[in-house]
């Protein structure tokens, strides 16, 4: 049995296929303007028996495509334990939602934290500070990543935080400590958030900011226990959605 | 609702009230469409809901009739925001209470005029529908009670003092005696400033009635709510949720009956086994902020992702009917004692300690059968959001799931709320 699963995220649509819980294929592709289109491509790419979508949009997937959905929380939590099942916790930022998951039993989800309503701290914050800096996104880690230290950044909100920004650059301020400070601070809310609902781990960081060498390197040396990066750490809500059809 | 109902036409009344009406017909066409996507969508309802249905078709007119009737025959109406106001004092003094609209976002940026941004939604709608002129509830109440349950309200009831006539009752936020004794005095207050309004005097009979008739309501809920912890859950929580809405400014005596008729058809579904959710679906409990007409948005997110909520430890739920005003009579001060007494009993975040809250909670989550609990405050409710830590604490000690949101009227937020409450229903 051929089982999709699809990943619609506010920046890209990822799509794993799983043959007898093995992945035989997989693919990414930016959301763009038209997320379902952009799905629909992946869709074709190849014959599935069953389909079961996650991310914002899994249910505007199911009434294009059919099959079942699954939240991302769910998703995640299933796709990181099944790549590590000794995870204990996954932190997963995406474009537009952070998300902290502790795990139970056989990766059921045990508890779970989420960003109410902005995309503070998120992808999407670190591409408009990346543009405020103008950086490239890569650049900009890897500038905060070579930084000696980072300048503190108060606020977390987007809009605040690049009037913030801007001020510093203004200010003089080097955009590389900036870019530290501003990566600092995604780190220490998200530590918090860790500490809170799933301290020790051992700890899966997964979603699109995983690709993030200074969040890597941040998270992982703020938290007490281990932190696994699984090397396709964007497809792994696609992949938790497919395994998930065995539950 | 039906085309063989006559269309009356209220533009009169609503001229005559003083009313925006070009603003106010716009208000009406968005909440038609509201309630049938959020209630009339729903498969398999109790019949008795046809009512509030009728009643919500009529919420702007009917009602407003009666209340324009009842004041022609002598009446007063009173307007308020809150369930320490004592309805069955109101009454006896020939009165109408009517909770005022508070649960639409309505002239905002003309709100920020005058009250902080960072006001919560339902002091933002209620100042919002009066600058707005809206409301044909409070353009028809000869006075509004407020109450001092919160700074925001404290200070918002400054400002619509300036522009309606306002009574402001001092709530305690402690109890002990002599909290006990400043409530009782205000309880006095509050005669006097009704009977000075009506011209009447407070009589014993027409208190005992009084108190009766609104126990009679109260009762009816509770036999309603009662139904709810039926494993099989007979009525969905967005209709339960409505009849106490609708509680609060409905004629008594006819919202009483209405009441008894579901609860009526839900023991009947009980012994039948109908149901209106699936046996596996998610038993939520909601605690937290007021919810006023029309705010059904959490109600309505965890049923659309496959909950049913079974109950609501709400001011607009268990804190509005679980207790009773004794009924032994006796003299109007023993009366007026055992008012004091059954008001200053509701749990209120603005009370501290008010540990007795957290018991409600996790005593309902029991009685209900919850699978879990989700704790909802207003942004900027700061009681609410602060006994949110509170809650979450006792609850995770008693092994109840609980998840925590703080969210307004818009609908910004529907996305990650879907995503959360779907999350949190598949956890359970």
């Amino acid at each position: 049995m051929r089982v999709l699963g699809l990943d619609i995220g506010s920046r890209t649509v990822d799509a794993v296929w799983l043959e007898d819980g093995r992945v035989v294929d997989w693919a990414v592709a930016d959301s763009g303007f038209d997320p379902g289109s952009a799905a629909a491509v992946l869709v074709d790419r190849g014959a599935h028996d069953l389909l079961v979508s996650t991310g914002y949009g899994r249910h505007a997937a199911r009434e294009r495509f059919g099959g079942s959905v699954v939240t991302e929380i769910t998703a995640y939590g299933r796709g990181a334990s099944a790549l590590f099942p000794d995870a204990r916790a996954v932190l997963d930022i995406g474009g537009q939602d952070t998300k902290v998951i502790a795990l139970g039993e056989q990766g059921r989800v045990a508890d779970f934290e989420m960003n109410d309503k902005c995309a503070a701290g998120t992808g999407k914050f670190l591409e408009v500070m990346a543009r405020a800096l103008g950086y490239g996104l890569s650049e900009m880690a890897e500038a905060a990543l070579a930084a000696d230290r980072g300048v503190a950044i108060s606020s977390m909100c987007t809009v605040f935080a690049e009037s913030e920004v801007t001020g510093l650059v203004h200010r003089g301020e080097d955009r590389a400590r900036i870019a530290r400070g501003l990566h600092d601070a995604i780190a220490t809310r998200t530590l918090g958030s860790l500490k809170r609902i799933a301290a020790g781990g051992p700890l899966v960081f997964a979603g699109g900011v995983a690709r993030n060498p200074a969040m890597v390197a941040l998270v992982t040396g703020g938290f007490e226990g281990d932190v696994l990066v699984p090397a396709e750490a964007q497809i792994v809500g696609a992949y938790g959605a497919a395994l998930s059809v065995e539950d | 609702m039906s085309d063989t109902v006559e269309t009356v036409d209220y533009t009169e009344m609503w001229e005559g009230l003083g009313l925006n009406v070009p603003a106010h017909c716009a208000l009406l066409k968005a909440i038609g469409p509201a309630y049938e996507s959020v209630y009339l969508s729903q498969e398999n309802r109790p019949e008795g809901m046809g009512y509030f249905d009728f009643v919500m078709s009529e919420i702007h007119g009917l009602r407003i009739q009666e209340l324009q009737d009842h004041k022609a025959d002598g009446g007063t109406v009173i307007g308020t925001f809150c369930v320490y106001v004592p309805e069955e004092i109101i009454r006896a003094l020939g009165g109408q209470s009517i909770g005022l609209c508070a649960g639409a976002e309505w002239a905002f940026p003309e709100v920020e005029q005058v009250l902080p941004r960072n006001t919560c939604a339902l002091i933002k709608s209620f100042m919002g529908f009066k600058l707005g002129k809206v409301c044909p509830y409070i353009e028809s109440a000869d006075l509004v009670v407020g109450e001092t349950t919160c700074d925001g309200k404290k200070k918002a009831y400054e400002v619509l003092g300036e522009l309606h006539n306002t009574h402001v009752m001092e709530l305690p936020q402690m109890k002990r005696p002599e909290d006990r004794a400043l409530w009782r005095a205000e309880i006095d207050r509050l005669v006097a400033e009704l009977e000075r309004l009506s011209g009447r005097t407070l009589q014993a009979d027409a208190l005992t009635a009084a108190i009766t008739e609104v126990n009679d309501k109260r009762r009816a809920l509770q036999r309603l709510n009662a139904a709810r912890a039926a494993a099989a859950a007979p009525i969905s929580g967005k209709d339960a949720l409505l009849a106490v809405q609708v509680a609060f400014y409905d004629d008594v005596p006819r919202l009483t009956q209405m009441v008894n008729a579901i609860a009526d058809e839900l023991e009947a579904r009980i012994e039948a086994g109908v149901s209106v959710a699936p046996a596996d679906a998610k038993r939520i409990l909601i605690t937290g902020s007021p919810m006023a007409i029309p705010n059904w948005k959490v109600h309505h997110i965890v049923e659309s992702a496959g909950g049913v909520v079974v109950a609501e430890e709400l001011c607009t739920g268990s804190r509005y009917y679980d207790t009773l005003v004794p009924e032994d009579g006796g003299t109007i001060e023993e009366m007026l004692d055992a008012i004091t007494d059954k008001y200053l009993g509701v749990n209120c975040a603005c009370f501290t300690p008010n540990e007795a809250r957290v018991d409600d909670i996790v005593r309902m989550a029991e009685e209900y059968g919850a699978d879990g609990v989700i704790h909802y405050a207003l942004q900027f409710c700061g009681p609410y959001q602060f006994e949110g830590f509170t809650v979450e604490k006792a609850l995770r000690e008693a092994g109840i799931p609980v998840l925590k949101i703080e969210t307004d009227y818009s609908m910004e937020d529907a996305g990650q709320l879907s995503t959360r409450v779907e999350a949190f229903l598949e956890m359970l």
